[in-house]
């Protein structure tokens, strides 16, 4: 059939199995946004910035396990997304990212909202396209949502000149994509499941470290039949959370700086570490002379690149975590509990975590052990960045793999609301939190609009301590408490905000207004609610292991010094 | 001049734009050190292929191997640290020639089968080929003569015997 290519790019994308974009136009986009006019099965959401488009992507495709697709256009609107999709690449999220480009003939002359895209997004993406002929347009979209989806994940991004937009093109829909360089599909060497299956026999005190990778395969299921045929106890990383359910006995939350002090004891006491689907981030292994050092590794992972990154293993299993812990289940032993598991059960007790007494004040720790009781893991939760999210990952019992979407490796402050608002568009039957603080907050809360238009019930849980909460944090403990640019407490009044937007705005100050407040906003369900939880100012996250250092400078609780 | 631990590999790409800019780009993210890097075209003319000699422990090397490998657009990587190879540097070396030290410049040339390809009235351009130790070793020799002006392709390497890098 015959069409320009700006509709034979939105053509492929419904050719290949996308619904929803998250966008905005510009010059050079106009013949692509014409391409969507009308069309009813595909929709774009109009954004307020491209980075809230980034973000939002990146939600949906956390939370639906599916290719999220954001829209910008040239120079401006393409660089906004830069911070978006450097979030996604460090989480191995899959995204595609289209950007609008000057004409080909003004291409390379500084020309008006000309920006280098494919150069700028070089080293953040998992590849990246600039087409200068039509005819290669459907099977640039086509291989650009195979290599975002497939094998380790990640965003891909394609760049379109306007000529190329409106040049005409015999479209035939691409039904194969062949790559020589790529090859998702990996066979598992089943010898090394045997010598993984070996080392677990002959371990007396393994724990499972399991990351994001589990999520991502659907591997959940493998997981915990693997922990609990062999009574291996689960750590997992903060993209992790909900791999196992922390419900289940078997689950000892996250582990690293902020993890709970009984997964950190366990990992540091361990004689073998099995890592699945994880990376060995500095955030998880602390000093790394210090980390696990009695212990052996495996490490199952789809990225071969990944092994013997920064820790090396001892058997290494590379291949589909889904696939790797199927076999794995099969060929393992099953064994009982041991002296280990009573050991581990010990800590538990000994570092069981707990909301700080509340009194009269409001405290973070008990607003997000509230949300997450009142749910019962039946929501899904997003966080910002920073304490909030530390709180989020300590006190949020997540039960289900992709119920819990947070920036992990890039830490991108701004993420979570839009990345909530992907989700809720993608989930849109779940309820959908976000956890954030004042800062972040404020970074893309112009996504307001696009939220309250599109009627989205997302619960904007504001933990508003009028501070950058973690810098403040470390300047108090690691920088005798001088403060410098962290004191937001120059801010607007939320409620209003919220209510000048179309949103329902509740303001809360007493820990007896929580529940209300709460049962308040899960009765709205035609726009979001925003509760601006005035929190005590000074809280810190812990168990904290200062960053670079091991277990044995874990702080449970704040030092008293400084009385 | 001691060099540090050196490794050659020959990474197979798409022939298409900018993906010289994907691996070097790599190189300096991670920071892969480039000694040097020759980039032709091959008997298939869709395929690339780089050669690219690079400092590092064995770890560094494995990173290496595996982050390329990674680009989409890279077919094949081949490390050649484990085997024999052929490997050859092509250097045209400008060196002051004033009439009285032409001959013991030709001599030196003979004796490393290079060729003087350009006289001029002080100076003669000299192209040797050969491994890098032999083309540092005439650089070396020239050097008290005065060279004006050296370039030197970067190594390029095969496989000894049946192996090939392609398919």
């Amino acid at each position: 059939m015959k069409m320009n290519g700006a509709n034979a790019l939105i053509q492929s994308l419904v050719d290949g199995g996308v619904d929803m974009v998250f966008g905005i136009p510009g010059g050079v986009m106009i013949p692509i946004y014409d391409a969507l006019y009308g069309r009813k099965d595909i929709r774009n959401m109009l954004m307020r910035h491209e980075q809230g488009a980034a973000h939002a992507a990146d939600g949906y495709a956390r939370a639906t396990g599916k290719v999220g697709v954001c829209f910008a256009t040239s120079g401006p609107g393409a660089t906004n997304l830069v911070t978006g999709i450097a979030t996604a690449f460090m989480d191995s999220v899959p995204i595609l990212a289209v950007t609008a480009q000057v004409k080909t003939t003004a291409l390379g002359k500084d020309s008006f909202q000309e920006a280098d895209i494919t150069g700028i997004t070089l080293p953040i993406t998992k590849h990246n396209y600039l087409v200068k002929d039509v005819n290669d347009l459907p099977r640039v979209i086509a291989e650009a949502l195979y290599i975002a989806g497939t094998g380790r994940p990640g965003p891909v991004l394609v760049d379109i000149p306007m000529d190329v937009s409106l040049a005409e093109i015999d479209y035939k829909p691409v039904t194969e994509v062949k790559m020589r360089g790529y090859s998702p599909h990996v066979e598992i060497d089943e010898s090394k499941i045997d010598e993984a299956a070996e080392l677990i026999a002959s371990a007396e005190r393994p724990v499972i470290y399991a990351g994001g990778g589990v999520i991502i395969s659907g591997a959940s299921e493998e997981l915990t039949k693997l922990s609990e045929k062999t009574h291996i106890l689960v750590a997992t990383t903060l993209l992790g959370k909900g791999a196992i359910s922390e419900s289940h006995p078997h689950a000892l939350g996250m582990l690293g700086m902020h993890g709970t002090a009984y997964a950190n004891h366990a990992v540091h006491e361990c004689d073998l570490l099995i890592a699945v689907g994880a990376r060995f981030d500095d955030r998880v292994t602390g000093k790394l002379a210090a980390f696990a050092r009695k212990a052996k590794v495996i490490h199952i992972d789809i990225d071969p690149a990944e092994i013997d990154k920064t820790v090396s293993v001892d058997v290494a299993v590379i291949g589909d975590c889904r696939e790797v812990l199927a076999k794995l289940v099969e060929k393992v032993n099953s064994r009982q509990e041991t002296d280990w598991n009573k050991q581990i059960t010990h800590w538990k007790d000994e570092f069981a975590l707990q909301c700080p007494a509340q009194g009269d004040v409001l405290l973070p720790q008990c607003v997000i052990s509230k949300v997450s009781d009142m749910m019962n893991g039946e929501a899904i939760i997003v966080t910002d960045v920073g304490q909030n999210q530390m709180w989020s990952a300590l006190f949020c019992n997540i039960t289900k793999p992709r119920r819990f979407l947070s920036s992990g490796g890039l830490g991108t402050m701004g993420y979570g609301f839009p990345a909530a608002i992907g989700a809720q568009v993608g989930c849109p039957k779940l309820p959908v939190f976000v956890i954030c603080g004042d800062g972040g907050f404020q970074m893309t809360l112009q996504e307001l609009a696009p939220a309250v238009e599109h009627k989205l019930p997302i619960k904007i849980i504001l933990l508003n301590n009028r501070f950058l909460g973690m810098v403040r944090q470390w300047q108090e403990l690691f920088w005798n408490g001088r403060y410098s640019g962290v004191d937001i407490s120059a801010q607007p009044d939320f409620k209003m905000l919220a209510e000048a937007y179309g949103a329902v705005g509740i303001r809360v100050t007493k820990p007896d207004e929580v529940e209300g407040a709460l049962s308040r906003a899960m009765e709205v369900n035609d726009r979001p609610v925003l509760i601006d939880f005035r929190v005590s100012r000074e809280e810190n996250v812990f168990p904290m292991i200062p960053a670079g250092q091991s277990i044995e400078e874990m702080m449970v609780n704040r030092p008293r010094s400084e009385g | 001049m001691k060099r540090p631990m050196q490794h050659t590999i020959t990474v197979l790409v798409e022939n298409k734009p900018g993906v010289l800019a994907r691996v070097s780009g790599l190189f300096a993210r991670r920071g892969f050190n480039i000694e040097s890097l020759a980039v032709s075209i091959t008997d298939d003319p869709s395929v690339s292929r780089m050669t690219i000699v690079v400092t590092g422990d064995d770890s560094t090397l494995d990173q290496i191997n595996k982050q390329t490998l990674k680009l989409i657009d890279v077919i094949k990587v081949i490390d050649y640290s484990q085997i024999p190879i052929v490997e050859r540097e092509l250097a045209l070396i400008k060196v002051s020639a004033e009439v009285d030290q032409r001959a013991v410049i030709m001599q030196i040339v003979d004796i490393f089968r290079a060729k003087i390809i350009d006289i001029a009235d002080t100076s003669f351009t000299i192209e040797v080929t050969g491994g890098i130790d032999k083309v540092d070793a005439i650089e070396n020799l020239l050097k008290p003569y005065g060279i004006k002006e050296i370039v030197r392709t970067g190594k390029i390497a095969m496989a000894r015997g049946e192996h090939t890098a392609m398919a």
